[in-house]
């Protein structure tokens, strides 16, 4: 590894800092991440060995037939989307500073913030996040900003992975407190929320939410506003294409994953943080936001704007650390909606709950397994199993089919239960194929 | 309204106004031009407590954001809607339109320690570059 600091150079920083040696400067680092051991093959191979040698390796890469949802989901990705991001002018460019230079770019980024309006059904959307629970964590500290309060309601059936990465934001600060909204037959019960609500900066929901149901948000808006708190709506955007958008009933905030729209689940990323809120709340977006304006001879162009919420310009005061984006993922999902449309995107989600719902019909009828829930559910729904979810799991990946996500270690009150994903993906032979790979799994 | 001869003066470019135990602030005609257009204000929420010499507003021209330094210790008691609707009207009238929040001192005998008119100018013309 080349590091281009003298010993001297080291020992000066260390000393500015207060460290003795490097050794100490990083000793909260566990030691099996700090020097890991690779096992690699002692006679070196030249360049056809090796590349033999991974092939065989990646051989062990379990693809099976996967019904996993749990936030993220996959899709039948066009062509085209890949066609277009390739593009070099697309796929090597940088963040695009000098709009001079950037046009195209900027307009891309432009058409995406456009999209995530359309599809959210808000005013205002940034040029993305990392993923679903950077946007989440962000949207509920922005609401702390603009109330001043500290107490965070929350559904029960938010991701719980979402309420990680907020609490990791707010690791430091333990003013905060968190309230969780129970849980009623699956979804948010609505009659806790008047006496929850007192004195809280948001009501955070998710729906779908995680279990797959969909939560009934008529009125919580109002909920919300009556006690002085914002609503923070996370949703996944396929399914936006038929339920109700979170502008509609009234959220402050919308966030969701933006892997949704035709990214490849790629062993875990990268993902896209898709963000939106209401007009007066616009200078707590975080991130990079581009506008539309005009040039001095009248024409159409492309910039990034509101940059005084940024940390270039207002340093520790800045609405987030975050003043970058996902561009090419971003790009590709801005590509997908394109080609769908918005008649594309309803029959989408149509196709979505129909896969869900027939897999749902076809495992329930098994002997010993039924639905955990009668609400609605967008594309994955909670198996419950007789005996043990995880063991179920791992006998039928043996046959090369992940027939869902055991809840237990999440949602130990749900007992022995799976949750089981159906996106447009999988098709009537794949869905025959999980219901032998359950039953002989039992 | 007050003139720029009437008022005190900070460091941080902020002016009080004193009547009694009630301040007004806002920002100094020589501010107002150094930022530029200004296009956004966010003031304190009336009832908040300030401390003296800490952020308590923030106005945003087309060229940065900048805090505004509470002159004393208090209470907001007034803001002035009028600048969050139209941000301008500080550019325009930074000692009569352009005012920004009313403050109820703790102690009045504090605005003693700020610059007046002449001290400021001496201020400004010891940090022109």
């Amino acid at each position: 590894m080349y590091v281009p600091h003298t010993e001297k150079d080291k020992e000066e920083m260390l000393k500015a800092i207060g460290a003795s040696s490097f050794e100490e400067l990083v000793k909260q680092v566990p030691s099996r991440f700090l020097w890991p051991k690779f096992d690699l093959p002692q006679e070196s191979l030249d360049e056809s060995q090796a590349a033999a040698r991974l092939s065989e390796l990646s051989k062990k890469n379990c693809r099976p037939l996967s019904f996993l949802g749990a936030g993220a989901y996959e899709r039948y990705s066009p062509a085209a989307v890949k066609a277009i991001t390739s593009r070099t002018e697309f796929l090597t460019a940088y963040t695009p500073y000098q709009p001079e230079a950037s046009q195209g770019t900027l307009q891309t980024i432009y058409e995406f913030q456009s999209t995530v309006c359309a599809l959210y059904g808000m005013d205002c959307a940034n040029a993305s996040m990392y993923d679903g629970a950077s946007s989440f964590a962000e949207a509920v500290r922005a609401t702390v900003r603009v109330t001043g309060r500290k107490k965070i309601v929350y559904a029960a059936g938010v991701h719980p992975q979402y309420m990680d990465t907020l609490r990791t934001y707010f690791a430091h600060s333990p003013e905060y407190a968190y309230v969780k909204v129970p849980m009623k037959d699956g979804v948010m019960d609505k009659a806790a929320l008047p006496a929850l609500l007192e004195g809280a900066a948001c009501l955070a929901v998710q729906t779908p939410n995680f279990l797959g149901l969909i939560e009934d948000l008529d009125g919580v808006a109002d909920a919300a506003r009556k006690a002085g708190a914002l609503l923070v709506a996370a949703a996944d955007p396929v399914s936006l294409g038929v339920l109700k958008t979170p502008g509609e009933y009234g959220a402050d905030f919308a966030v969701g994953e933006g892997q949704s729209l035709g990214l490849p689940l790629a062993y875990g990323g990268p993902y896209l943080g898709l963000f939106s809120c209401k007009k007066e709340h616009v200078r707590q977006m975080p991130g990079r936001i581009c506008g539309m304006t005009k040039d001095k001879d009248g024409k159409r162009g492309f910039v990034l704007t509101l940059q005084a919420r940024e940390q270039h310009i207002r340093r520790d005061k800045a609405a987030s650390n975050i003043c970058s984006n996902e561009a090419l993922c971003a790009l590709a999902a801005t590509v997908y909606t394109a080609l769908l449309g918005p008649e594309g995107m309803r029959e989408l989600a149509e196709a979505n709950m129909g896969a869900a719902a027939h897999a749902a019909e076809r495992l329930s009828a098994i002997k010993g397994c039924s639905l955990k829930f009668k609400g609605p559910f967008f594309n994955e729904f909670v198996l419950s199993v007789p005996g043990s979810a995880a063991a179920m799991r791992e006998k039928a990946l043996g046959q090369g089919v992940d027939i869902g996500l055991p809840l237990a270690p999440l949602y130990p009150e749900l007992g022995e239960t799976l949750l089981v994903c159906a996106t447009e993906a999988r098709t009537e032979a794949d869905i025959a194929r999980l219901e032998k790979a359950v039953k002989e799994a039992i | 309204m007050p003139k720029a001869e009437e008022v005190k003066y900070t460091k941080t470019h902020e002016w009080l106004h004193l009547a009694g135990n009630e301040g007004t602030v806002g920002l100094s005609e020589h501010a107002q031009k150094e930022m530029g257009d200004i296009v956004f204000v966010e003031l304190p929420k009336p009832g908040r407590k300030l401390e003296k010499d800490k952020p308590c507003a923030v106005v945003e021209s087309v060229k940065s954001a900048f805090d505004i330094y509470s002159p004393l210790n208090g209470e907001v008691v007034a803001v002035n809607e009028a600048v969050s609707g139209d941000p301008a009207l500080i550019n325009q009238s930074p000692l009569e339109g352009g005012w920004l929040f009313k403050v109820k001192a703790d102690n009045p005998a504090e605005a003693g320690a700020l610059m007046d008119f002449a001290a400021y100018g001496d201020f400004l013309k010891q940090n022109a570059h």
